[in-house]
């Protein structure tokens, strides 16, 4: 990786880091300190800074190509930042990237699955790995959940788009409940969960997030729909350009958000 | 631990993905066929040959073998997502290694018979034989698995990946032959022996440097 | 239970950046070696005497060798730059691997030129599968294989990681595809290229070699300049360390 590193890395190779690092704060969920990352010339995420409060729900708004796909991904290490820090609850991103991987859980553009098996197996795929019960009698009441029991032995390669956000959506679920209290998953990246989807799969990803507050998960959520996603957060941030211009609380972001009037107007539901 | 997962997802998908290995099954049949062309009907130059051209025919399946076991990963970003879980990168690439080997190693023993028809070169020392294809198809597998891995990231893999994979294992491809050239025709100094080690040491060389060097090559 | 507020770290520190390098050096280097090659090449062209059962093609050794102890180096130097650059990131490494690669090959090629020159007058063909030679020539296709990959990845942190791993990948597999090649052509007892050297002929093949690697230190630093600011024109510039642009806003 290029960037800076601290002094005490042990091999990059093998990648494990140093022991933990001590939770500096213990209210804090996410802790970003001048996050950037370059693609090439540009920078898609310059400096960005900010904390979030466990159990928040943040909004997280901004044009297309303002970042927001890139800083969730760096948050939740798919991606490394090339300069700057940050914390998940306490824990390095660069040096406890494995230990961070525990505790968050990414729903992104792409569902991250296995199109050529079912819905069951490839949730059981991802249960075997987290060390759970991973039979079809097991993944039975996930699928339950997001409503897919029906489907539950069909190839992906035949979901719709909506089908697709719901396994994606039943995995997220798997990760949260991967081990007794507080050691699954517990900061969630939401990137884009309403795109393509039908008025019954915008009420299920309404509904899934409130289940995500009252498990009290700290929830980031990139959307482009502000007015909408200003009722359901309790904090905004605007991103343009790669930087952070705006945050504050979520119901102040369509008046006073900067630039989010001009986001509004835009075609926005 | 995580690598008996990630081998029953490969078996699930190899088991999906069956009819892929019998299309490729095809393509090393007619690649052998055609190597005979070159030689013409002469059946003592046939045999002297026939072991050349079946790792020759099993190196070039392979890159098909493994692009493909890549391009269900990448597809969707499953990968991606399953090192998010976390899983560790050394059990997804054993796994996927493994799985690779194995599906070599099924190809080059579905090989040999046509081998023995085409060009009349049998054996009667079969374990020796599917010895020396295990092998061999691991040390196709192993460095295989990285750079598919990493060229299944680029537009370009169809030509990259034969072009950094084959001179890597030039050693596989001379002592596989070798083994195979001195159980097919005969040993009689025992030299097939010091083959099968050289391969031996290369297998444990290559699985272990390059699980060490996959997780480099995955994340971002 | 809400909230977004300043953040109190030690200051993130800063990414690496290309470096422009100026400065004399490299072309010292090449001068001095060049120089010091041109002499070893004239004392064992015309000093020292011929070698009694191949005459005058043995006095190819005077470069062939040392093109083989350089190429050696250059590939030997690209390991070492791709572990220093898996570790520590710095842009200069991926431009001196970049820059040891390529040399590492030219040289490789060379050696195979060479050889193919040698092996003609000496054994009547193009090419003798002798272990040296016919390793030279894998070396060759791998290292190449590598250049070829840069060329095909566009993400300069892509490129350099993915460079680094296939380059320790390729460079361990030298001594065993040269086991393996040399074990593969001792049944067919095939010689091999170069003989004993006796002292006489000492003198300008040390020279030779001596200027070879000074030469090379000289080119790959140069190619490694090319190197960085190539990197300096297509990773973005660095930003200004602003402090916490998002703070609080309440």
């Amino acid at each position: 990786m290029r960037g800076s590193r601290p002094a005490s890395r042990s091999s990059p190779i093998e990648g494990r880091r140093k022991p933990l690092s001590v939770a500096n704060d213990s209210s804090a969920a996410i802790e970003a300190f001048e996050l950037s990352r370059r693609y090439g010339r540009r920078w898609a995420l310059a400096n960005v800074s900010f904390r979030v409060e466990r159990g928040s729900s943040v909004l997280l708004a901004g044009r297309n190509g303002s970042g927001k796909s890139t800083l969730l991904r760096v948050l939740s290490t798919a991606i490394r930042a090339d300069r700057g820090t940050a914390r998940i609850e306490g824990l390095d991103l660069r040096a406890d990237r494995y230990e961070v991987r525990k505790k968050i859980a990414l729903l992104g553009h792409h569902t991250n699955t296995y199109d050529a098996l079912s819905a069951w197996q490839n949730l059981a795929i991802s249960a075997s790995l987290l060390g759970m019960p991973a039979s079809r009698s097991a993944m039975m009441p996930l699928l339950e959940e997001v409503g897919l029991a029906e489907r539950a032995d069909d190839a992906i390669v035949g979901f719709s788009a909506g089908m697709r956000k719901r396994i994606s959506i039943a995995r997220v679920l798997l990760q949260i409940e991967a081990a007794p209290e507080s050691a699954g998953a517990s900061v969630i990246f939401l990137d884009e969960p309403y795109n393509q989807l039908d008025p019954p799969g915008f009420r299920f990803v309404d509904q899934m997030f409130k289940r995500l507050k009252e498990k009290g998960a700290t929830v980031v959520m990139a959307t482009h729909l502000i007015e909408h996603g200003a009722k359901i957060c309790d904090v905004g941030m605007v991103l343009e350009g790669g930087r952070l211009i705006w945050s504050g609380p979520a119901a102040d972001l369509p008046m006073r958000g900067g630039i989010a009037p001009a986001l509004l107007t835009e075609g926005v539901a | 631990m995580q690598l008996a997962a990630t081998l029953r997802k490969e078996i699930l998908l190899q088991w999906r993905t069956r009819s892929q290995i019998a299309a490729v099954f095809i393509f090393g049949a007619t690649s052998l066929l055609l190597f005979s062309f070159s030689i013409g009907p002469n059946s003592e130059a046939l045999r002297l040959y026939a072991p050349g051209f079946l790792w020759l025919g099993l190196l070039l399946s392979s890159t098909l073998t493994l692009s493909e076991s890549f391009h269900l990963e990448m597809e969707e970003r499953a990968l991606e997502g399953l090192l998010l879980l976390p899983a560790s990168d050394r059990s997804l690439y054993y796994g996927k290694a493994i799985a690779n080997a194995f599906q070599l190693t099924l190809l080059g023993i579905a090989l040999i018979p046509v081998m023995v028809v085409l060009y009349d070169a049998g054996t009667t020392r079969i374990p020796a034989m599917i010895g020396v294809i295990i092998l061999g198809a691991a040390g196709l597998s192993a460095p295989g698995t990285l750079y598919t891995a990493m060229t299944s990231q680029l537009r370009s893999q169809q030509t990259l990946l034969p072009l950094l994979l084959f001179p890597l294992v030039v050693p596989v491809l001379l002592a596989a032959v070798k083994a195979t050239s001195l159980i097919i025709l005969g040993d009689p100094m025992g030299q097939a022996r010091s083959w099968i080690i050289l391969l031996i040491a290369f297998d444990a060389i290559y699985w272990s440097l390059c699980g060490l060097l996959f997780g480099r090559v995955v994340e971002d | 239970m809400t909230g977004i507020s300043e953040v109190s770290f030690a200051a993130a520190e800063t990414e690496d950046q290309p470096r422009i390098r100026r400065g004399p050096l490299p072309y010292i280097l090449l001068a001095v070696g060049t120089l010091v090659i041109l002499t070893g090449a004239w004392i064992g062209l015309f000093v020292a005497p011929a070698e009694t059962f191949q005459g005058n093609t043995q006095r190819i050794m005077y470069i062939h060798v040392p093109t083989a102890w350089a190429a050696m180096l250059a590939l030997m130097f690209a390991f070492v730059s791709s572990f220093a650059y898996l570790f520590n990131g710095k842009w200069a490494w991926d431009a001196r691997l970049e820059a040891s690669i390529e040399i590492g090959t030219l040289l490789a090629l060379l050696l195979c030129i060479q050889g193919s020159i040698w092996a003609k007058p000496t054994w009547g063909v193009w090419w003798d599968w002798d272990p040296r030679l016919t390793t030279s020539a894998v070396m060759v296709f791998a290292f190449a294989g590598i250049l070829a990959l840069r060329k095909f990845v566009e993400e300069p942190g892509r490129r350099a990681t993915w460079s680094a791993v296939a380059t320790i990948v390729a460079f361990i597999d030298v001594p065993v595809v040269y086991f393996s090649v040399n074990w593969w052509n001792s049944l067919h007892q095939t010689q091999s290229t170069v003989g004993n050297i006796a002292p006489a002929f000492r003198v300008p093949l040390y020279t030779s070699a001596i200027g070879f690697v000074i030469l090379l230190t000289g080119l790959i630093m140069l190619r490694a300049r090319t190197s960085e600011i190539r990197l300096s024109e297509e990773i973005a510039p660095p930003l200004e360390p602003v402090a916490s642009v998002g703070g609080i806003r309440s």
